[in-house]
Order: C-alpha cells, then structure tokens, then sequence
C-alpha cells in the first residue's frame, strides 16, 4: 500500500515536473508546479511528517505559487522562441551534462548505505506526543537562533521587495 | 516501508529536472520555477533522512528552507517586474545589459 502511493506520487510529481519545463505557457508551467508541490506533500504525508505537509501546502502551492501566477498574468510575456540560442549547443550539453549528473547521484544513492546517530523520535515516539508537537520542541530549542534569524531575513526580504518594485518617480 | 534509496533517487530525478529547465528555458520566469522545483527536490531528501534516522532535524531544516524559499521568491519577482518594466523581455539572453 506504501510502496503503491510512493510509486503513485512519485509519478505524477516526475510527470508534472517535465510538464513544468518543457511546456510553452508560463502559466500552464505554474499549474504543473503547484501538482508537483501538492504530490510532495502526500511523500511527506507518508514519510510520518504530516506538519511540513501542511506547510507544504500553504507556503509553496498557496502562497509562493500565487505570487508566481500573479507575476506571470501581470507581464504579457508571449510565445518563447524554440531556435536561436545565444549559445551554441545549449539544450543538447544542458541535457547531456545533467543525465551524466543524474547517473552520478543515482550511482550514489543506490549504492551508498546510511549509517547515522539515530534520534530520539521514532515512528512510535512521534506518533506518541504528535508531530507538530515533536517538530516544535525540537524548532524551539536547539534552534531557537536559526528561527529568530529567520524571521529578520523575512522582513529583509519584505522590504526588498517594496523597494524594488516601487515605481520611480 | 519504502526505502529510503528510493526517496533519495526520486529526489535525485526532480533535481536534475529542474537543473535542465535552468539551463534549457529562456523564459525567466520558468527558469525562476524550476530553481523552486530543486529546492523542493533537496526538502523531500531531508524529510527522507529525518525520517529514517528518527531525528526531527531534516524537517527544522525544511522549514527554514521554505522561509528562505519564500523570501527569494518575493526578492527575485520584484527583480523580474524591474527587469520587465525596463526591458520589456523576460528572455534572458536579451538582458545582457551587464555583458563586459
């Protein structure tokens, strides 16, 4: 059953990830994107981490996603032209050097066994206080820092764009 | 239980996708959604990690990613909306204003 929504996830999430590179309309690639974010959040779903699924969700297919499908109505970009690279052999060496890197990582991943420190929160122990408990005690503790930092890098990011789309006068 | 070879593999794929649309598209605003397609590619083997190590870290990490990602996303459109409104292109090899 796990192995079956796995293989069914990871599909249409593959699937919609070509459909997201090679389609012609901005906004058609947005709408395949926000499938992909959506069939990660079920991965994430089986993975035991229901909270960042839920993050998953909100953060990148809502609210990511609607500024990327404002952006796109709101500049009349027209068809992309399919010829006339400014450098020469760009799609074939694109396509050719990131199937060599695909074989590399896939040769890694499928070879490599992992050995780590294993933490405290195992499946049962998790299920036990609740994940987004879990994830918070973790979040609010060793990475209080990180967390306050981040929220500086947000208001940074907010004013940044403010200032960057604000029309001159 | 699925292993976890496989999550690393399928987040191996979405990544070298999302690096051919970087280098095959033009369009900057699909090149802007494949960069987000392998940040997800990198979260999904984080949570794989997490979850097979049985630690929480992967997923904190996870989460300052998306804050990150949410800030590139607003900093890089308004970029974009510059860039347009200036140019008129959302084709990279016509914004070579900077070309030596």
């Amino acid at each position: 059953m796990e192995l079956a929504l796995f293989v069914i996830f990871g599909a249409v999430a593959v699937a919609s990830a070509i459909m997201v590179i090679v389609s012609r309309n901005a906004v058609v690639s947005a709408l395949f994107l926000i499938l992909t974010f959506f069939c990660l959040a079920g991965l994430y779903v089986l993975l035991n981490a229901q909270f960042i699924a839920a993050l998953q969700i909100i953060v990148y297919a809502g609210a990511i996603m609607v500024l990327f499908v404002f952006v796109v109505m709101l500049l009349r970009t027209g068809k992309e032209a399919r010829r006339g690279y400014r450098l020469i052999f760009q799609k074939s060496m694109g396509i050719i050097f990131v199937v060599l890197f695909l074989l590399l990582l896939g040769s890694i991943t499928l070879t490599v066994a992992v050995t780590g420190m294993r933490g405290p929160y195992t499946a049962e122990a998790v299920r036990h206080i609740g994940n987004t408990q879990a994830f918070a005690s973790v979040l609010f503790t060793d990475y209080l820092y990180p967390f306050e930092i981040i929220s500086v890098l947000l208001l940074a990011g907010i004013i940044g764009a403010v200032v960057l789309a604000k029309r001159k006068r | 239980m699925v292993p976890l070879s496989y999550y690393l593999l399928l987040s191996a794929i979405l990544f070298s996708i999302g690096a051919v649309g970087v280098l095959i598209r033009r369009n900057v605003l699909i090149m802007f959604m494949s960069i987000e397609l392998m940040l997800n590619a990198v979260n999904l083997s984080f949570v794989a990690f997490s979850r097979f190590l049985d630690s929480l870290e992967g997923q904190v990490f996870v989460f300052l990613v998306m804050a990150v990602a949410a800030a590139e996303v607003a900093v890089g459109l308004a970029i974009i909306i510059c860039i347009f409104r200036n140019k008129a292109t959302v084709n990279v090899d016509e914004i070579n204003l900077m070309k030596g």
